[in-house]
């Protein structure tokens, strides 16, 4: 049968192109993978080959033609004892799909962000259970160990986790319980680690990759980003990668720039990942329960200054906090301080400070950053008209500038005031003890942004 | 052409040699198809071809049993047909319909098929090597006699992950079979251009990892490596690296303007070594007919046709797509 020979697109981009040469004449038999012409693009000069065995019929195009469309017929193959004149008329040129079907409005879609959830202010856990005051770094430790209790396929792995006991002692006592089989010292080799514990996720366990900051994970964020959160949507949803990353995130004290980032906005800008970055020990260990549950990656943000500080975590044998559920601290009518992690220690001194001067603020902490619980927010400041979020991190590109910009697409009506931010300054964290202060956010500074939204 | 290199004593019955044919031929004309389609604009981005490499993963192929796992980078379909994907599914994936394996959300480099054991199609240089340790490391765990067949490229085996890997794959033990598939260039730079090593499988020796090169153009050849290292990693002795000799016929990817090598290097290769001209050699000398050859070649181009086919006919997806598969339900 004579086919026609299309001029071919040799580039993402190429539309036409000029037909430098042919190395064939009429009557040439050609072989699958013989050059058959020159084709110059957009980009370079190619040469074109045979995809199929036969004899060149007709040129149709000839060398020297500049502008020839992509899928113009340039040459027609015959078979042998075939001619040219077997191609009827000339076949109209073939395009791609997206040219000519008009796909009906997919602007909606695109749009159209999945519908939001309802504010859920139902309790963490029952009333009247027994509470019990524990260190963050405990309920970090009894999560990952009730969890590894739980189910064989949960093992941890990172540097110093094991003989060393964790480098901040998130994980002593756990080599002891559960054998070097599930509790793996790893070599420093921070990129290969995050992809092993990813590879070890799509083989069916469920890993608990310990960083021992997340300044360090850098290194790995190709493996949390492009390797993790990716592959569930690049595999047309047949592989998941169920795994958590966790450590210390954000300053701690006098360790200077590079060992005191928060990585909040970084990773929460992440479609793929689920990110948590919890204050108090309860929803420490609730949340990190669910992290290792969770059949997605998630990005688990500690805080080293948070570690020895105890909260009341309840007692009950499997406690657990679902993500994207803010908790609301406390109720108030002037403000709504929006915070997480280490920022809400700020949000609630103000907040005790503002009280003593007759200012009512409600205190939310987000908990976790994705999902983000904006229903909580924006009913509260539908109720308030004023708002103040507070975060460590850099402000620039901030979480606390996703959510003014929620607020204000939701909310708009609403306010009586611009939202503010209190967020770390613009500047990599100097070393020096009263400029590390000034570095960061600070409760002054949040009441005194409550006191600019609210005029008093 | 006339690829008929013998090659040292290595033997397979007719039956073997028949298989060997059939899943080479289908790789490659399973591509040629494909750079049609790029042609005439039906594949978008980037698109790179396994062609000249066949022997590499179908000799391998041939050692894997039931649960072994195969990861590899972005030139990935002759992997995917060989581990038994279904050629429809990867030509739709490429043309980025919805009959394609990842609903034509991945496309050329991101596919996968957990029926398969197979794990991408990567398209970041590097990564699927500690990715593939991590699967073996699933292995080990769970106390599976399986092995992971890790690809990657000479350009890949500069990359630094790559060593922390080594590292970590044989202080552990795990089952990784490390395939450096070396076609000699990494996009338009040469081997010698970009290290000063004479071998990359030598580099393994600096964590005690064993390893060999191999003549990646025979796929007996190939095969018989691959025996030796899946008894070596199945032994539980952990991981072993195989340099696999081969070359790309075809430019990096569509868009290649194939300046760096003479067309003379590949046409030389081409008669000269082709692994499918060796095969179809060895089989006429073990007794096989032109006319049982053209049958094959006859079902093979059936087999692509009709995957082209599909690829054109299946849909685009859904925009309703766009939104699915980010995050799975608790
Ligand atoms: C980390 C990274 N850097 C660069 C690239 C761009 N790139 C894609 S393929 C390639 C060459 C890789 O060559 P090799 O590993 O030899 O594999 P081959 O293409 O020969 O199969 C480069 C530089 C990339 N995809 N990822
Ligand atoms: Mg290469």
């Amino acid at each position: 049968m004579a086919t026609e020979i299309l001029m071919p697109a040799l580039s993402p981009t190429m539309e036409e192109g000029t037909l430098a040469k042919w190395l064939v004449k009429e009557g040439d038999s050609v072989s699958a993978g013989d050059i058959m012409a020159e084709i110059e693009t957009d980009k370079a000069t190619m040469e074109f080959e045979a995809v199929d065995d036969g004899i060149v019929g007709r040129i149709l195009v000839a060398e020297g033609t500049e502008a020839v469309k992509v899928n113009t017929p340039i040459a027609v193959i015959v078979e042998e004892g075939e001619s040219a004149n077997d191609i009827a008329a000339p076949a109209a040129p073939v395009s791609a799909p997206e040219s000519d079907e008009t796909t009906p409005a997919p602007e909606v879609a695109a749009n159209a962000r999945p519908a939001q959830p309802a504010v859920d202010r139902s309790p963490d856990y029952p009333e009247g259970t027994e509470l019990v005051s524990t260190t963050v770094r405990d309920a970090l430790r009894d999560a990952i160990a009730e969890e590894m209790r739980a189910d064989d396929t949960v093992f941890i792995m990172g540097e110093e986790v094991a003989e060393y006991q964790g480098a901040y002692k998130i994980t002593q006592g756990i080599l002891e319980e559960f054998g070097a089989r599930r509790v793996i010292d790893t070599p420093i080799t921070e990129h290969g680690f995050a992809g092993l514990g990813v590879g070890a996720s799509w083989g069916g366990l469920k890993p608990i990759v310990e960083f021992m900051t997340w300044n360090f994970a850098m290194q790995a964020i190709d493996h949390i980003i492009n390797s993790a959160a990716k592959t569930l949507y690049m595999s047309g949803g047949q592989m998941g990668s169920p795994i958590v990353f966790r450590g210390p995130n954000g300053a701690a004290a006098r360790v200077a720039a590079q060992h005191s980032q928060d990585y909040a906005a970084w990773y929460a800008s992440v479609p793929g990942l689920k990110v948590v970055q919890p204050f108090s020990a309860a929803d420490a260990k609730g949340l990190l329960k669910t992290a290792i549950r969770d059949p997605n990656p998630v990005v688990f943000l500690e805080n080293e200054i948070l570690y020895g500080r105890a909260f009341d975590v309840p007692k009950l044998d499997d406690f657990t906090i679902p993500f994207g559920k803010a908790r609301v601290w406390r109720e108030g009518s002037d403000v709504t301080l929006v915070s997480w992690g280490i920022g809400m220690s700020h949000a609630l001194e103000a907040a005790d400070e503002l009280a003593r001067n007759g200012i009512s603020a409600e205190v939310i902490d987000l908990r976790t950053l994705r999902p983000l619980d904006m229903a909580t927010v924006i009913e509260s400041v539908k109720k308030t008209n004023r708002c103040v979020t507070v975060e460590e991190a850099w402000p620039v590109a901030s979480m606390s500038d996703h959510i003014g910009s929620e607020i204000m697409r939701e909310a708009f009506d609403y306010l009586d005031a611009p939202v503010l931010k209190c967020a770390g300054k613009d500047v990599p964290m100097p070393y020096a003890a009263n400029l590390e202060r000034l570095a960061l956010t600070s409760v002054k500074e949040v009441i005194d942004a409550v006191r600019a939204v609210t005029y008093r | 052409m006339a690829a008929r290199r013998a090659s040292r004593n290595l033997v397979a019955p007719k039956k073997e040699l028949l298989k060997y044919y059939r899943d080479m031929l289908l790789i490659r004309r399973f591509e040629e198809k494909a750079g049609q389609l790029y042609g005439m604009g039906l594949i978008g981005g980037f698109c790179h071809l396994y062609i000249g490499q066949e022997a590499v993963v179908v000799g391998l192929e041939s050692v894997a049993m039931e649960g072994d796992k195969r990861i590899t980078t972005y030139r990935d379909h002759g992997h995917m047909l060989a581990c038994g994907m279904d050629a429809n599914g990867v030509m739709a994936e490429l043309t980025g319909r919805i009959g394609g394996y990842s609903k034509g959300k991945g496309g050329s480099m991101h596919m996968f098929s957990k029926e398969r054991d197979f794990y991408g199609g990567h398209g970041i240089v590097g990564a699927n090597v500690p990715l593939g340790a991590g699967l073996a490391f699933s292995d080990m765990y769970k106390g599976n006699k399986n092995v992971t067949f890790t690809y990657f490229g000479d350009g890949a085996a500069n990359q630094g992950q790559v060593y922390e890997t080594y590292n970590m794959a044989e202080l552990w033990k795990l089952p990784v079979i490390f395939v450096i598939e070396n076609n000699q260039y990494a996009m338009g730079t040469s081997v010698r251009r970009a290290t000063k090593s004479s071998s990359f499988w030598e580099r393994g020796t600096a964590f005690s990892i064993p390893g060999e090169q191999v003549d990646g153009m025979d796929v007996l050849a190939v095969r018989a490596a691959g025996q030796k290292a899946v008894k070596h990693c199945r032994a539980g002795k952990g991981p072993y690296i195989l340099e696999i000799m081969t070359y790309r016929y075809r430019g990096h990817s569509m868009s290649d303007p194939a300046k760096y090598r003479t067309r003379d290097e590949v046409q030389k290769i081409r008669e000269e070594r082709d692994a499918i001209e060796q095969v179809r050699g060895r089989l006429l000398d073990a007794g096989a007919t032109e006319a049982e050859l053209k049958a094959i070649d006859k079902e093979i181009k059936d087999i692509v046709n009709a995957s082209a086919e599909f690829a054109k006919e299946s849909p685009e997806p859904d925009p309703s797509e766009l939104w699915t598969d980010i995050t799975v339900d608790a």
